[in-house]
């Protein structure tokens, strides 16, 4: 079986000028064994585990990404829910183990840990509480922690106060880095139906039905798929399209999962799942809007936008799935406003509006990603805002999720920079007729009956 | 262990590409299984399928050996374990 020499530079020409890359190699650690009864004994055994446990994640990361050739952008690691491991020490403040975790990452050399989390959809808990009001200042004092909060699913519903405590939570992180255009709400997203097995920042986290440690990786290649959609007719079809992305799609799960099993073989450890989401990053071309530009949107935004977002997320599964049988995590194209060139450029063209990513959201994954909004919107609207993405995960039994950044002292049409693969975003307009009266009526938003399914 | 890689090899053509790459792999024990050489309006391309004896020579000491061709030639060369070729390219 003789790899023809077009096979060996078509997958160069991916690697040096698509940016194919494997997005995320994560080490998901479960921290069970960390809980004490006092935060300082947690906070120790939780640097200790995460230091012995993941001292080889990068430097095998990096032998695979030299010995194939294929670039590995982030190491990460993934934690059980903190939440979890606080329940029996009564400390008000939790960040302590924030700051543990933060020192653990960058002992080990990876960019973020992930799983400063608590799971509400169903009911806030007394160590719930305190891991969220810690939130703000762990995010504040820490660089490479985030922080997720599940407030909705399928089969519970939504809580409502929950999202009105995370809108608050959101203003507070705003608040509490307003000197760095409110960094720490980068950090952190408010989920619906939150998957366990997510290798991706910043909603990662360890879930209880994981192993003690697993392997999960999150591919990408936006870059590749829309040289692929550009290198086609402009006759072409969207059967031939969609055709065209599923083959694309395929021969990068297959990367990625090469990646996944020897990085599992070589940490000894188990191989998880492998993410079959385009993740698109600031680089110019690597990017999912350009993806459905390509397709035939003029202006990523425009009539037909959500309809070339479908094609693109169903096309992706497809060829993926044939790719892997361990497909898993969020699997769907992302939609980070900052972190997408040409949709930043849609955004300064009027041509993509919050609106409208509320309507990709429903066929593609996640949606409400890296939104800067004005620094004075009321914790009332980003309530409704995160209601309404979390009502489209319910009723579509789907993930969604909202990390939006009310940057204090900004404004509609001011831009801010969040540097590295987070981009810069402009400020986006936000509905102002939320009002303040549904948001404080509290209680929850009954299960719908698609989540009575037994 | 005798590891599959391809290697990979694309610049200005010039005297000496193959003898040069061809020497490095002799030198670090890698042995030549097939080759396939063309030039197209004078930019030299050249796949090799090698195996690499790995007890003999670590793969990334074989890699820096090919980078220094690769430098002093002026080349784009690249070794790669062969699995990821087969992993993309074939179902």
């Amino acid at each position: 079986m003789h790899i023809e020499p077009e096979e060996i530079a078509e997958t160069l020409e991916m690697i040096s000028r698509h940016h194919l890359d494997v997005r995320t190699v994560t080490l998901g650690l479960s921290l069970r064994a960390c809980t004490a009864d006092d935060i300082d004994e947690i906070a120790r055994r939780v640097y200790d585990r995460v230091t012995s446990a993941a001292g080889r994640l990068v430097p095998v990361a990096d032998a695979i990404s030299r010995e194939y050739g294929i670039p590995i952008v982030n190491k990460r690691i993934s934690v059980t829910p903190v939440a979890e491991l606080i329940a029996s020490c009564g400390a008000c403040d939790v960040s302590p183990i924030a700051l543990a975790l933060d020192r653990a990452g960058a002992e080990v050399g990876v960019d973020f840990v992930g799983g400063f989390s608590a799971l509400v959809h169903k009911g806030i808990g007394e160590a719930d509480r305190r891991l969220i009001d810690s939130i703000p200042a762990a995010l504040a004092a820490t660089e490479r922690v985030c922080a997720s909060v599940n407030v909705a699913t399928t089969r519970a519903g939504i809580n409502w106060d929950a999202v009105l405590l995370m809108a608050h939570t959101i203003k507070a992180c705003a608040a509490a880095t307003s000197d760095r255009d409110a960094i720490a709400c980068a950090k952190l997203v408010v989920f619906c139906n939150m998957v366990e097995d997510n290798p991706f920042m910043a909603g990662a986290v360890h879930g209880s039905g994981e192993p003690d440690e697993v392997i999960n990786v999150g591919i990408s290649g936006p870059g590749a798929v829309r040289a692929v959609v550009e290198s086609l007719s402009p006759d072409a079809d969207l059967t031939e399209v969609a055709e065209a992305i599923k083959a694309t799609a395929f021969k990068i799960t297959r990367m990625g999962e090469l990646v996944a099993r020897e990085a599992a073989r070589r940490l000894g450890v188990t191989f998880g799942i492998v993410d079959l989401s385009l993740a698109p990053t600031p680089a110019e071309g690597d990017s999912v809007a350009a993806i459905l530009e390509a397709i035939g949107v003029e202006r990523c935004g425009g009539p037909g936008t959500t309809m070339a977002l479908a094609l693109l997320n169903d096309a992706v599964k497809k060829g993926g799935a044939m790719g892997t049988s361990r497909a898993g995590g969020l699997s769907g194209a992302f939609i980070p406003v900052s972190e997408d060139a040409n949709m930043v450029r849609a955004v300064r063209d009027g041509a993509l509006t919050l609106e409208k990513l509320e309507a990709m959201m429903s066929v593609c994954s996640v949606g409400l990603d890296m939104i800067a909004i004005p620094g004075d919107t009321t914790a009332e609207t980003i309530a409704g805002v995160i209601g309404d993405a979390c009502a489209i995960g319910v009723a579509n039994t789907k993930t969604t999720a909202a990390r939006l950044i009310p940057v204090p002292g900004r404004t509609v049409g001011d831009e801010v920079e969040f540097g590295g693969l987070l981009g810069s975003a402009p400020i986006m307009s936000v509905n102002g007729w939320a009002g303040t009266r549904l948001a404080r009526r509290g209680g929850r938003v009954p299960a719908p009956l698609g989540g009575l399914k037994n | 262990m005798n590891t599959p890689a391809i290697l990979s090899v694309l610049g200005e053509d010039r005297v000496g590409i193959v003898a040069a790459v061809s020497a490095a792999l002799a030198a670090n024990g890698a042995n030549i299984e097939d080759i396939r050489q063309t030039i197209i309006t004078g930019i030299f391309s050249m796949t090799m399928l090698v195996t690499v004896d790995e007890e003999a020579c670590a793969f990334d000491l074989v890699q820096a050996a090919l980078a220094k061709v690769g430098d002093e030639l002026g080349l784009q060369i690249t070794l790669q374990r062969e699995d990821v070729f087969r992993a993309m390219h074939r179902v």
